[in-house]
């Protein structure tokens, strides 16, 4: 488990491997919005949870058909699947090594974006924290859904199209976490409902996913 | 006689071929007395006038475009654990009919909702889950769709409707958590004190009832052309081998 999550981080952080891509996307958006929202600080600071947060989301969602498409066509992800661990756990390990390479940077570069948004003091903090706890629901997810399209050609567009409404509630409550934190009012009840998202989807979905590629791969 | 032998596709053929005109006559008997009823023999509210009237299509199809997905959740669950293949192309057959009951709740409520509201769309918790519920129907269709082999197709799309529907309950607490409501709470329960009065219940139970049997006969009919469709292909493939 260990070899193949040090096979996926490698395989992201090569050249053609897509780590950047989110990022870019995270850093074009936080750019973009003040440039064509206009630079009136009170208005982006009120939108900047939700901009921020939308970023995050999407910058995941390009590079969620990267997990498993590319093992299925070079044939790698059948192996998986006869190896010894079982294929429940080589999911858990590829959302993580996606986490790894997109939920976590994101995370770490959001404080930085924000300033650009403008986001009030208080919300810094809690804008680390909702997205520490709300990518890896994310991730796996994601993961959920490109092992539902794993096997489809030009499932690109099918897969955002399964894993949107999935991701509602998430972004629902990491917005809620965020803005509470700006304006300073109390939100101990969306950050448990987040943590538990993601505690739940880690718990649960990969038994799912596991499920779909098995079928993929009849 | 256990309701499983209807698994059997050509039990299910007979039956429902022998059910079918009934629930036709029914759904249209139903319709047309609750739609008249309600639309022309009822009186105009005091405060709503006659748009009060949208509530004999907005209410049941609401009702029927979440049935259909819990029906849809039903029996993707019966396809995976019995692997019945009547189970899972009546999945498939439910999903366009309770689409369309989302949509029309949708547009009948925009409707109602411009002069009562003063706007065609709010981001009410209700509206917001049905918007949702729109998403949900229509990812599963695609998924339908894209899949070539039908077991594969509907494996997948079961456990996608599974899945699915663990978020959509999640979703529906969210955005109730999310966003205080514009749209009425619910006035037809049987434990509350305080309901609608009536003269505008009756009507709409029967509309109701109309279109829960609309609900079965377009899913009847739909589940039989499906059938059809994949004993005609099983037809063809054998021709082709012969």
């Amino acid at each position: 488990m260990k070899a193949l999550l040090l096979r996926d981080l490698a395989l992201a952080f090569r050249s053609g491997g897509g780590f950047g891509l989110g990022l870019a996307f995270f850093f074009l958006l936080s750019v973009l919005v003040p440039l064509g929202v206009g630079p009136e600080g009170g208005t982006l600071g009120r939108i900047a949870p939700g901009i921020l947060w939308v970023g995050a989301l999407l910058a995941c969602l390009l590079s969620l058909d990267r997990i498993f498409a590319l093992d299925h066509e070079d044939g790698s992800l059948d192996l998986l699947a006869t190896a010894p661990i079982p294929l429940e756990a080589v999911v858990a390990v590829k959302a993580l090594a996606h986490w790894l390479v997109t939920g976590l940077p994101l995370t770490l570069i959001a404080p930085g974006l924000a300033v650009f948004l403008n986001l009030p003091a208080g919300g810094y903090g809690w804008l680390v924290l909702s997205l520490l706890l709300g990518t890896p629901a994310l991730s796996v997810i994601g993961a959920f859904g490109a092992a539902i399209t794993v096997g489809l050609r030009r499932g690109g567009l099918l897969l955002s199209l399964l894993v949107l409404p999935l991701y509602v509630p998430t972004l629902i409550f990491g917005g809620e976490v965020v803005r509470r934190g700006a304006e300073g009012m109390a939100l101990a009840t969306p950050l448990a409902l987040l943590a538990a998202i993601s505690l739940g989807a880690a718990a649960l979905l990969p038994f799912a996913a596991a499920s779909a590629i098995r079928v993929n791969l009849r | 006689m256990s309701i499983w032998e209807y698994a059997n596709p050509k039990k299910f053929m007979q039956t429902s071929a022998w059910a079918l005109p009934w629930a036709v006559g029914l759904t249209v008997i139903l319709l047309v007395t609750g739609l008249v009823w309600g639309f022309f023999f009822t009186p105009d509210d005091y405060k709503q006038g006659s748009t009060v009237k949208i509530i004999y299509l907005h209410v049941p199809s609401a009702m029927m475009a979440i049935n259909a997905w819990v029906m849809m959740l039903v029996t993707s669950l019966i396809w995976i654990i019995r692997r019945h293949h009547v189970s899972a192309l009546a999945a498939k057959a439910a999903a366009p009919v309770g689409l369309t009951f989302t949509l029309i709740a949708l547009v009948t409520g925009a409707l109602w909702g411009q002069p009562m509201w003063g706007t065609w769309w709010a981001w009410d918790p209700r509206l917001t889950s049905f918007l949702i519920l729109t998403l949900f129907y229509c990812g599963y269709m695609a998924l339908w769709a894209a899949v070539e082999d039908p077991d594969t197709a509907a494996d997948l799309t079961s456990i996608l409707c599974l899945v699915g529907s663990v978020f959509a309950l999640l979703s529906r607490y969210a955005v109730n958590f999310w966003n205080q409501g514009l749209h009425q709470g619910a006035s037809l329960s049987l434990d509350k004190e305080e309901n609608v009065s009536d003269v505008f219940w009756l009507p709409l139970l029967v509309c109701i009832a109309g279109f829960v049997l609309l609900f079965v006969t377009m899913v009847l009919l739909r589940t039989r052309t499906e059938i059809r469709a994949r004993r005609l292909k099983a037809l063809l493939a054998r021709e082709r081998v012969a």
